[in-house]
């Protein structure tokens, strides 16, 4: 097995050769940073549905979290808002938000008061539409006038690196509530409860103008590392300038996937991860044993979701513009699952090799189906039966069905991926 | 008076076309859910499939120079369910007796319907490209304006053509859905497949054949409901792909596996998202006079922009408090 693998492995790096020749050094270093992070989500979608079989489908929505973390971060401070009645505003925001939690959480307890269960219900529903009404009375006019007044809340200014952790941080935080709600349903009602839910957080994140600019979209967004304009500025030509400045963070970013990497497998190999596996082959005999089932879930849809936000700031800040609108479901889930499909689920350099090698079959097929369109046409044309029209936004499109393509053949021919899960007898 | 019109205009008519297609959607997929047990992703790309192959029919029927009293997308319909029917035995026999032979789980032929879900999408994008196209292009659409001004309101109740067709074919597609699964022996076979499939085939039901005829009547539904919608709005690509959350939430809050849970729940859900961002100090505005001032001029439940949310609300409410839907489903 391990033969296999490392084989796989000269094969991706051989590919990624391949590329550096023909599409030249910039694109291959780009393509290699946007790879390894998005290998970092699947390394989190790894532990959720390898680990611990949790059947997570709103990888998007932590992408996202993460992104705004690092843009909330690290974007320079915005005065104007700090100097008009803004924070004021969102103070009376967050108090409203407070007595609110604080009543739904009093009405939760009620029955320990001795309510009956009808006056606990009811209770409930009304602390709920109470707290609503409170938050909304706040938030439309302090959002309304932070928008007119000063666009957005703006950044922190704080290093880059601080924006990563606390992208992993917030991931965790919303991991936790979803966690809570909705890790108690079965795999197909949890799939579709956290695509409800990373729905919610893309529309919530697309709308809310006053914290995240929305669709105005926020950039230039820093680096850890020295940008290509700072090369530059030390008279290095713009060739060399990208390929050095990338290669930085590509370099900080293989820096994180090995941490990563290394944490997860120990952890995997570990006590914990045994109890894992456990749970997740037989979560009846696991907690027979006396293992406590729901929480040890919501451990490990955290520690993914972890990953998954740190990714997703990686992804951003080297983009150095965040757009909610450029999230979709296609890019962001979905091809995190292939991803770890097709590498082999529970095997953590499965995860990785997936990643990367899923990342350039994503970016490649669009090239090459643009070749292969270009010369049917010209084909075409030669019989007499006409070009192809638009071939660029046609092959765009080509991914997305190659993708699907992928993803069925691996699970009718490989289902246990190309770098299967070892199991120790 | 107006005021009153305005509500029905909002809410009643365009929920009642909505929930006309959330419910045609999910009772495929709770049918579907009922007798292979998975949830199958690719139903809204079915959709969108079937609103494709009808457009095609529909140019080529004008191609042949045919005319009709009724629209032309009404009139190839039956065709194009037929051929989507057909879609969706091929699809199943492609993708998913595979696996299920294999005795793969459930989850793996979810995500097996999503890798379907984006080959359709990749192939549908490349042979039309990503513009929108109108079934009413050289036609207008005819819109219908009851006149109301006997309750002494100026403004009229207006409704569309494909609107009155939709909420129609959708009231004989229920029906005669009813009668199938209640009358005929094939439909009372799926029912008992859907409670109990060992049971069902021990007792001599042909649960091959039970399984084809699912994937066709799930498919020729799905036609129906893409066309409808693309009737009423306009065919595009991902037309039907974000509507899907909302047809499973549907089809979950009706518990899955009950073909009539889906339909109220498709109707609950296109209801509850009209209402929910419908604004309510419209329904004030004649007694506007009489009311403090503190009431705002905007009482919509959520802003306009978040609807889709409303969906997920309810789904998750419904999963949270009575997992099961509102009529008993089946488990996976």
């Amino acid at each position: 097995m391990i033969r296999r693998a490392a084989l796989l492995y000269f094969g991706l790096a051989g590919l990624i050769i391949l590329v550096a020749l023909v599409m030249g050094a910039p694109f291959t270093v780009r393509l290699s940073v946007e790879a390894l992070a998005l290998s970092l989500i699947a390394l989190g979608l790894n532990i959720q549905w390898g680990y611990g079989g949790l059947f997570n489908f709103g990888v998007m929505g932590f992408i996202m979290v993460g992104g705004f973390a690092v843009t909330f971060i690290s974007v320079p401070v915005n005065i104007e808002f700090w100097g008009s009645e803004g924070p004021f505003m969102l103070l009376k925001v967050l108090i409203a938000a407070g007595i609110g939690a604080l009543l739904i959480m009093g009405a939760n307890r009620l029955h320990r008061l001795g309510a009956s269960p009808r006056w606990h219900r009811s209770a409930q529903v009304a602390a709920w539409i109470v707290a609503y009404i409170m938050y909304r009375s706040q938030i439309d006019p302090a959002a309304k006038y932070i928008e007119a007044e000063a666009g957005f809340v703006g950044g922190l200014g704080l290093p880059v690196i601080f924006g990563w952790m606390f992208g992993g941080l917030l991931a965790a935080g919303i991991a936790y509530i979803i966690g809570k709600i909705a890790l108690g349903l079965r795999t197909d009602y949890l799939a579709i409860a956290t695509i409800g839910i990373s729905e919610i957080i893309r529309a919530l994140i697309k709308n809310m103008d006053w914290l995240t600019r929305g669709t105005l979209t926020v950039s230039p967004i820093p680096w850890p590392v020295p940008r290509p304009q700072d090369y530059q500025a030390f008279g290095v030509d713009t060739f060399n300038s990208f390929v050095f400045a990338r290669a930085g963070y590509l370099a900080v970013v293989i820096v994180v996937v090995i941490i990563a990497l290394f944490l997860i497998q120990r952890a995997y190999g570990g006590p914990w991860g045994r109890m894992m596996r456990a749970i997740r082959d037989n979560h009846i005999s696991a907690a027979s044993m006396g293992k406590d089932v729901k929480s040890r879930q919501l451990e490990i849809f955290i520690f993914g979701a972890v990953l998954m936000g740190i990714g997703g700031a990686i992804l951003t800040s080297f983009a150095q513009i965040y757009d909610p609108g450029g999230y979709q479901p296609i890019n962001h889930t979905f091809i995190i699952w292939v991803m770890v499909i097709v590498g082999g689920a529970g095997n953590n350099f499965g995860a990785l090799f997936g990643g990367v090698f899923i990342y350039i079959v994503w970016v490649l097929s669009e090239p090459i189906s643009q070749a292969m369109f270009i010369n049917i046409s010209q084909f075409s044309e030669g019989v007499g039966w006409g070009a192809i029209p638009d071939i660029e936004s046609r092959s765009l499109q080509m991914r997305v069905f190659v993708l699907g393509l992928v993803i069925t053949l691996a699970l009718r021919y490989a289902p246990r991926g190309l770098i299967p899960e070892v199991v120790r007898k | 008076m107006n005021e009153l019109i305005f509500f029905v205009n909002k809410v009643l008519v365009s929920g009642m076309v909505l929930g006309s297609i959330y419910a045609l959607g999910a009772v495929g997929i709770t049918l579907i859910f009922g007798i292979l047990r998975f949830a199958h992703f690719a139903h809204g790309d079915l959709m969108t499939l079937g609103a494709f192959v009808t457009f095609i029919l529909t140019v080529m029927a004008a191609a042949l120079g045919i005319v009709a009293p009724i629209p032309m997308a009404i009139l190839v319909l039956p065709l194009a369910m037929v051929i989507a029917a057909g879609l969706a035995l091929g699809i199943d026999k492609g993708f998913y007796e595979p696996l299920r032979k294999r005795g793969a789980k459930p989850v793996i032929l979810l995500i097996a319907s999503i890798g379907v879900t984006l080959m359709i999408q990749g192939l549908i994008r490349l042979f039309s490209g990503v513009s929108t196209r109108s079934f009413y292009a050289d036609t207008p659409k005819q819109i219908f304006r009851i006149d109301m001004s006997f309750l002494g309101a100026s403004r009229p109740i207006v409704v569309t053509e494909p609107q009155i067709w939709m909420i129609g074919l959708t009231i004989i597609a229920v029906l005669a859905l009813h009668f199938f699964l209640t009358r005929s022996r094939l439909g009372k076979g799926m029912r008992a497949m859907a409670d109990n499939a060992d049971l069902a085939q021990v007792s001599g039901i042909n649960t091959k054949l039970v399984v084809r005829v699912t994937w066709i009547i799930a498919g020729s539904l799905a036609c129906l409901a893409g066309t409808m919608l693309a009737l009423d709005v306009t065919l595009k690509p991902d037309l039907a792909f974000n509507i899907i959350l909302p047809i499973f939430a549907a089809a979950i809050v009706g518990g899955l596996g009950q073909s009539y849970g889906a339909i109220a729940g498709g109707f609950l859900v296109g209801f509850a998202e009209t209402m929910a961002v419908f604004n309510w100090a419209v329904l004030l505005r004649p007694f506007r006079a009489g009311l403090p001032d503190w009431i705002p001029n905007d009482l919509s439940i959520v802003p306009t922009e978040y609807k889709l949310t409303v969906a997920f609300t309810i789904l998750i409410i419904v999963l949270l408090v009575k997992p099961t839907g509102l009529f008993k489903g089946v488990s996976s």
